[in-house]
């Protein structure tokens, strides 16, 4: 494993009127890795993004950013970090060039360097013909462009990506997925990303955690929280079939499958992994003398891994 | 250094919004230009009283609409803190290695080019109606610098009030309590020696009041320079102890995020 990027220990923040925020989150990023916090709205996901880019100090616990302790250092911290808050935090009064410019001027940027700087990072986000207009004729999709160049002017070791997508169109949505990975693959950032889209977490994310009130309920890659639910879901259509207990002893012989049950021509069963299952299976049915017409696996989605873990499905915990 | 340098990207900044929009200023100048052609008017003869020691009341208020348009520019600066923490620009800056003083000093600076600005058109405008200065250009630049004076420790109050309740409703709530009364227990409009006794003695203490005496003091023949000096201190003290508490209400605003 790599040197860890990100370390929160045992996080503790309460608002008053005794809002437990966060109630002992803990988590480890590695660095270089993508990171995702999966969670409904409300269950203190920014909260811990706040605490970690220094914008606010928790009641309790240890966090490290870089290295750097951001209750000690938080002026290290910020010098170490690029973040994208929830909320867009262009200023749109000014140009997408200003906006960049003095970005990079509170972070000691100057000079021919900065000018390059801006310029490329504007290119890089397809933004160099809008650069001289003030930043509120910006569609929201340039805007978060926008917001996420000035998280990279300085070129952080570590970027904040608070609920990056929200808000915006599938275009949109799919073009700054594309850019989120190349900044973990070609630029080697540790990013740290929030969302309560389930399909963002599961497409993006190295790993994750998934959080409800203000704990870390599950954390491991998206495959593995997957994994642990008892298997893939396996449909198998059949146009001709020996009958139903003799579908049912064939599919006996196939050791990864269980769950079978056989309803004329439909077969359900469970397997742990059902691509490679389903060959085997289908190889047992045709010897029987079965046909098979259709078969449709299903993965288990995190929406099964969160009700797993909570209780609750995750729309239903969105929306409360 | 660093709070410098900052301070400075941060006043470009302001001026550069505030360039892309200057009719601003002259919005801004509506209030002011309405009470000097008004209070000009209606207390025309008001001067033939003792105790004005002005050649006419527009000669005598001109000063006093100055001092109080920068009073008003100061207490209403929070307002543009709160738009700034709305739209998440104020987070932004705060989760970069930005100094904290600077994100009030750059405001603080902006208003304060703004005022004399404003104050150069309301003298113009001043001069029109038929004010005239035997202070001449010291007394101008004195009068400048009042102004500024105390526009500085209002709008840093009204900053330090926008980070700790960053609510619209309360900045405006507060500046009319405040900012009104001020005006008029203090010689803005009246000869101090025609005032009630116990005005008299609240604008002893009203920095208002010190700063329009100081400028009228100033502008007249025969400046009494150790009242301007010592008033211009007492201003400077309060600036300086006002940013002060303004820097510190930063602690607060992190803390309740």
């Amino acid at each position: 494993m790599k040197e860890l990027a990100i370390e929160a220990r045992d996080l503790v923040k309460t608002y008053p009127g005794n809002v437990r925020a966060l109630d002992e989150l803990s988590f480890a990023v590695a660095g270089g890795t993508i990171f995702g916090l999966l969670g409904p709205n409300g269950a203190g996901k920014s909260t811990t993004v706040k605490v970690l880019n220094t914008l606010t100090r928790p009641d309790s616990g240890v966090a490290r950013v870089g290295g750097l302790d951001v209750i000690r250092q938080p002026d290290a911290v910020r010098h170490a970090i690029g973040s994208v808050a929830q909320r867009s935090g262009v200023d749109v009064n000014a140009s997408g060039r200003e906006n960049l410019t003095l970005q990079g001027r509170f972070h000691g940027l100057g000079g021919a360097e900065l000018k390059t700087r801006v310029a490329s990072l504007l290119d890089r986000f397809l933004l160099t013909p809008a650069a001289d207009r003030e930043a509120r004729t910006y569609s929201g999709g340039m805007q978060r462009k926008l917001d996420v160049a000035m998280g990279l002017m300085h070129r952080p070791r570590v970027l904040f990506l608070d609920e990056p997508t929200t808000g915006l169109d599938p275009e949109a949505r799919s073009d700054l997925w594309k850019e989120i990975t190349r900044l973990a693959h070609d630029d080697g950032i540790t990013v740290l990303l929030t969302t309560h889209y389930l399909e963002e977490a599961d497409r993006l994310a190295h790993r994750l955690a998934i959080v409800d009130r203000g704990r870390v309920v599950a954390e491991g890659t998206p495959d593995a929280l997957k994994g642990e639910l008892s298997g893939d879901a396996v449909q198998i259509e059949l146009s001709e079939t020996p009958g139903d207990s003799a579908v049912a002893a064939l599919l006996s012989s196939v050791r990864t499958v269980h769950d079978v049950t056989v309803t004329g021509s439909t077969v359900r069963a469970r397997a742990d992994h059902g691509g490679s299952a389903v060959p085997a299976m289908i190889t047992a049915l045709e010897a029987g003398g079965a046909r098979v017409s259709s078969v449709r696996v299903t993965r288990p989605s995190l929406d099964d891994v969160y009700l797993r873990h909570t209780g609750r499905t995750f729309n239903e915990a969105d929306q409360a | 250094m660093t709070a410098l340098m900052h301070t400075w990207f941060m006043t470009v900044r302001h001026l550069r919004a505030l360039m892309r929009q200057p009719w601003w200023i002259a919005i801004s100048l509506v209030q002011p230009i309405t009470y000097l052609l008004l209070y000009g008017q209606v207390f025309s003869r008001i001067v033939e009283l003792p105790g004005f020691h002005a050649p006419n009341y527009v000669t005598y208020v001109t000063p006093g609409i100055v001092i109080m348009m920068a009073l008003f520019g100061g207490g209403w600066n929070g307002m543009g803190i709160i738009a700034e923490i709305d739209r998440g620009v104020m987070d932004r800056f705060l989760v970069a290695p930005v100094s904290r003083a600077a994100i009030i000093a750059g405001r603080l600076v902006q208003m304060s080019i703004i005022t004399v600005v404003q104050a150069a058109m309301m003298l113009g405008l001043g001069w029109v109606l038929g004010a005239r200065f035997e202070g001449g250009f010291t007394g101008l630049a004195v009068l400048m610098l009042c102004a500024v004076l105390v526009a500085l420790p209002f709008g840093a109050l009204s900053n330090a009030m926008a980070l700790v309740i960053r609510r619209q409703e309360s900045v405006i709530g507060a500046s009319n309590f405040i900012l009104l009364p001020m005006t008029f227990l203090s010689p803005v409009f009246m000869a101090p020696a025609l005032m009630p006794r116990w005005v008299q003695r609240v604008s002893l203490v009203n920095p208002v009041a010190w700063s329009v005496e100081t400028a009228r003091s100033a502008l007249s023949a025969h400046a009494d320079w150790r009242l301007i000096g010592t008033r211009l201190v007492w201003l400077a003290a309060l600036g300086l102890a006002s940013a002060w508490l303004a820097a510190r209400a930063f602690r607060s605003y992190q803390k309740s995020i």
